[in-house]
């Protein structure tokens, strides 16, 4: 049985699942700089203005920390480290529901380009200079077909939309997958385009409907290399994606315990009690085992690991569950607080269930994973 | 590993060669050579190397094919009895024990549970008085879920020498000697229709003060270094992908595709799924541990770890349908090896039933969890100031 041998031998790599010193400086830095710039009051408040992007915070992570190229080669102007790195950041950045367009510009359109050998956009990219987005709907799962709502002429106009596109309100250039006057799959880079914000789920990461009427592009790949590199984004982008939704797990996670330590009912702080305290335990073990998903996400893309698509799908089958639970917990433990506008907790709750219908469902990833592992329906 | 300790064993590996040499005798020398446990101190297998050193050891000597023992045997002396002789033992038991210990020569249990004292261990009630003159203790009342009592040469014990202050205190640690007079070991039957565990009961059973763990009182804080290390020893080892009681129910659904349905399908993946993570999180474990001391996050693997075989030992029978209605055996046995794996379906169902009880409940480690690694305020207890002979029961 071949597909067995291949998927028990990509285990035999040994992943590092813990964080390196390095790595721990650069989540202190991140974190010290979030606390600073990003509290949740602000946050809380920006969901309510037009502009929902933080670009001054965008800058600072730029040009600051100089972490918006570390998935990116030094001769590509990158910080050249790897998405290990990178999936500190998102944890970071999902403990703190930023309102920045990190996901799409740094992990999606990063991974794209790089999968191409881009060198013209990337470098900007990775410098924080331009804001990159990748024009799908963020619900597209790694391996789903090709996109049909964009069309190229042969002199490279494109025409069509996309709906619930991620950070492409901020985005300074949209990877545009488009399909050919021949019927073949392209991906272009346009940087004219009609982008209107959606009302989304999700408050601090608001999606937009992406309108190309007649728009000129620049073509980066076409046939299999667009495909692939299409693909390639969506499953580093699945892999790295439980990153954040650790974070946002965290977040829930402790708040709700130092809640659970100083809120008082009945002449006790409610973490007293047993129905309190064991489902905390339970969410501590859920966090714990998504911390070990999303590291080993984040290694196996680092490495470039054969094992790369079977740990994403892990990933996302995983995480996804993990983070809603995590969320509607902390909802549920801080009762009625926890349940009003003024209380962060509905952020983290927004986010994590977009995040679980982000790059495919969980029962999507699950049947890649069917696939994968061999175990047919 | 540095070079010392590589040549060492290189030097032992050339002077007994692992295929011929007899496995005590190879064991032993391996004791002498301090390679047993590298971070013991010399002359009790050690050699006081960093504890991080010690899996790159046993994979050298795996990979000479050395021999080691059978976990299931000698799980308890090695994993628990261990490491709290050394923590806790006077030099001359450590050098009593440690080395037949490890080398296979005797077998230990564990005397902790009893009727009366399950989840609330120190509740205990076996007694142990101090004679005039001798200074030997004399040892009365019964313990049970005793592995192994019906082999083991030794018992770690733990028994109440202070019936009249509160309970935590009044307790003392022992070595017992399972072949003393008074000694008497039943097999205890489980639902599974075999006898893995034992009652022991214990009637004037006299045990040498030298034979104490730690100071008279302080049997509860020389338990913790044995329990700590037990829900490890359950929790902590590696396992390839599919390692465990999945791959048996992933290979049933690969080579039975009658039996498939979709909705079976899909709890078959949603398992598959959180085996694999709760796998990785016990590399991630491993990998934290190998290079510091046990502590409460391996009662996170073990939860984890109970209700994954529950789950999905509950699903291989649905997955097998009419079969499932059959057992193999319910004669009375006593398994030399317990293992779900190389059990029937039917057994696994059964016995993964014991996996949130043995070891700590899932309720109890829950409990741990939260006040020792959350930092949440403990139960409100009544009989923490409470005489233990004043409790009620």
């Amino acid at each position: 049985m071949t597909t067995t041998t291949a998927f028990h031998s990509g285990a035999a790599e040994s992943a590092d699942l813990g964080y390196t010193e390095v790595e721990e400086e650069l989540r202190a830095n991140v974190r010290a700089l979030l606390a600073a710039r990003a509290p949740i009051n602000a946050v809380l408040a920006r969901t309510e203005l037009a502009q929902t992007t933080d670009t001054e915070l965008w800058r600072a992570l730029a040009d600051e920390l100089g972490v918006t190229g570390l998935a990116v080669p030094e001769e590509l102007g990158g910080a050249g480290a790897s998405w290990r790195e990178t999936a500190v950041v998102l944890e970071e950045l999902g403990r703190a529901v930023a309102p920045v367009p990190y996901f799409g510009s740094c992990v999606l359109a990063t991974a794209a380009l790089l999968a191409l050998g881009e060198r013209e956009q990337l470098p900007r990219l990775a410098s924080g200079t331009a804001i990159g987005s990748l024009a799908v709907s963020f619900a597209t799962a790694p391996g789903a077909p090709f996109p049909g709502t964009v069309h190229a002429s042969d002199d490279g106009l494109l025409t069509g939309s996309v709906r619930h596109v991620a950070d492409a309100l901020a985005a300074d250039v949209l990877l545009v997958p488009a399909v050919g006057e021949d019927g073949e799959p392209r991906l272009y880079a346009v940087q004219q385009a009609d982008v209107e914000p959606m009302v989304s789920l999700d408050m601090a990461r608001q999606l937009a409907v992406v309108t190309l009427d007649v728009a000129p592009g620049r073509l980066l790949a076409s046939g299999e290399e667009a495909r692939h590199a299409l693909d390639a984004a969506l499953t580093t982008g699945a892999a790295l994606l439980a990153s954040e939704q650790l974070g946002v797990a965290e977040w829930a996670l402790t708040t709700t315990v130092a809640y659970a330590k100083e809120r008082h009912q009945f002449g006790r702080p409610i973490g007293s009690f047993q129905a309190v305290k064991h489902r905390l335990a339970d969410l501590w073990v859920l966090v714990a085992q998504l911390r070990a998903v999303a590291r080993s996400g984040a290694d196996a893309a680092a490495r470039g690991s054969a094992d790369l698509p079977l740990t994403a799908a892990l990933a996302q089958a995983f995480a996804s569950g993990a983070a809603v639970t995590a969320t509607e917990e902390a909802v549920q433990l801080h009762g009625g607080i926890g349940f009003t506008w003024e209380h962060p907790a509905h952020l983290y709750l927004k986010r994590a269930k977009s995040a679980s219908l982000a790059l495919g469902t969980p029962d999507r990833h699950r049947a890649r994973l069917a696939t994968l592992v061999d175990l047919p329906a | 590993m540095d070079d010392g300790l590589r040549g060492a064993i290189s030097a032992l590996l050339e002077k007994y060669d692992p295929a011929t040499t007899p496995v005590a005798d190879f064991l032993g020398a391996r004791y002498d050579a301090g390679l047993a446990w590298v971070h013991f101190p010399e002359g009790l297998g050690g050699r006081s190397a960093p504890r991080a050193m010690q899996q790159e050891v046993n994979e050298a000597f795996a990979a000479a094919g050395a021999p080691t023992l059978d976990a299931g045997r000698h799980g308890i002396g090695l994993g628990m009895a261990a490491p709290t002789i050394l923590a806790h033992g006077s030099d001359a038991v450590r050098r009593r024990f440690l080395r037949p210990l490890w080398t296979g020569e005797e077998v230990w249990c564990q005397l902790f549970s009893e009727p009366g004292a399950g989840s609330d261990l120190a509740a205990l009630g076996t007694r142990a008085v101090q004679e005039e003159g001798t200074g030997d203790w004399i040892v009365d009342g019964q313990k049970v879920w005793t592995s192994l009592a019906h082999e083991a040469q030794w018992a770690i014990l733990v028994a109440r020498t202070d019936p009249d202050v509160p309970k935590h205190q009044g307790m003392t640690y022992f070595v017992c000697d399972m072949t003393a007079p008074g000694v008497e070991v039943r097999p205890l039957r489980q639902a599974t229709g075999e006898a893995e565990f034992n009652e022991v009961f214990l009637t004037g059973v006299r045990i040498p003060d030298a034979h104490r763990l730690g100071a008279v009182g302080e049997g509860w804080r020389v338990a913790q270094t044995t329990l700590m290390n037990e829900r490890v020893a359950i929790g902590g080892h590696a396992e390839p992908r599919e390692g465990g009681l999945i791959g048996v129910v992933a290979n049933t659904w690969r080579e039975r595709p009658e039996l498939r349905t979709p909705a079976l399908h899909d709890a078959l993946l949603r398992l598959w799924v959180d085996a694999e993570a709760a796998r990785l999180t016990g590399e991630r474990l491993r990998q934290q541990l190998a290079a510091g001391q046990p502590g409460p996050e391996g009662s996170a693997a073990k939860l984890a770890f109970a209700q994954l075989n529950q789950r999905i030992s509950g699903l291989e029978l649905e997955l097998l349908g009419a079969e499932g209605l059959e057992y193999e055996d319910w004669s009375f046995r006593r398994p030399a090896h317990p293992s779900m794996i190389d059990g029937t379906p039917g057994y696994r169902y059964l016995r993964a039933k014991g996996n949130s009880i043995e070891g700590g409940t899932s309720e109890i480690l829950r409990g741990i969890i939260a006040e020792r690694v959350l930092g949440l305020p403990q139960e409100i207890r009544v009989d923490k100031d409470v005489a233990w002979k004043d409790l009620p029961r």
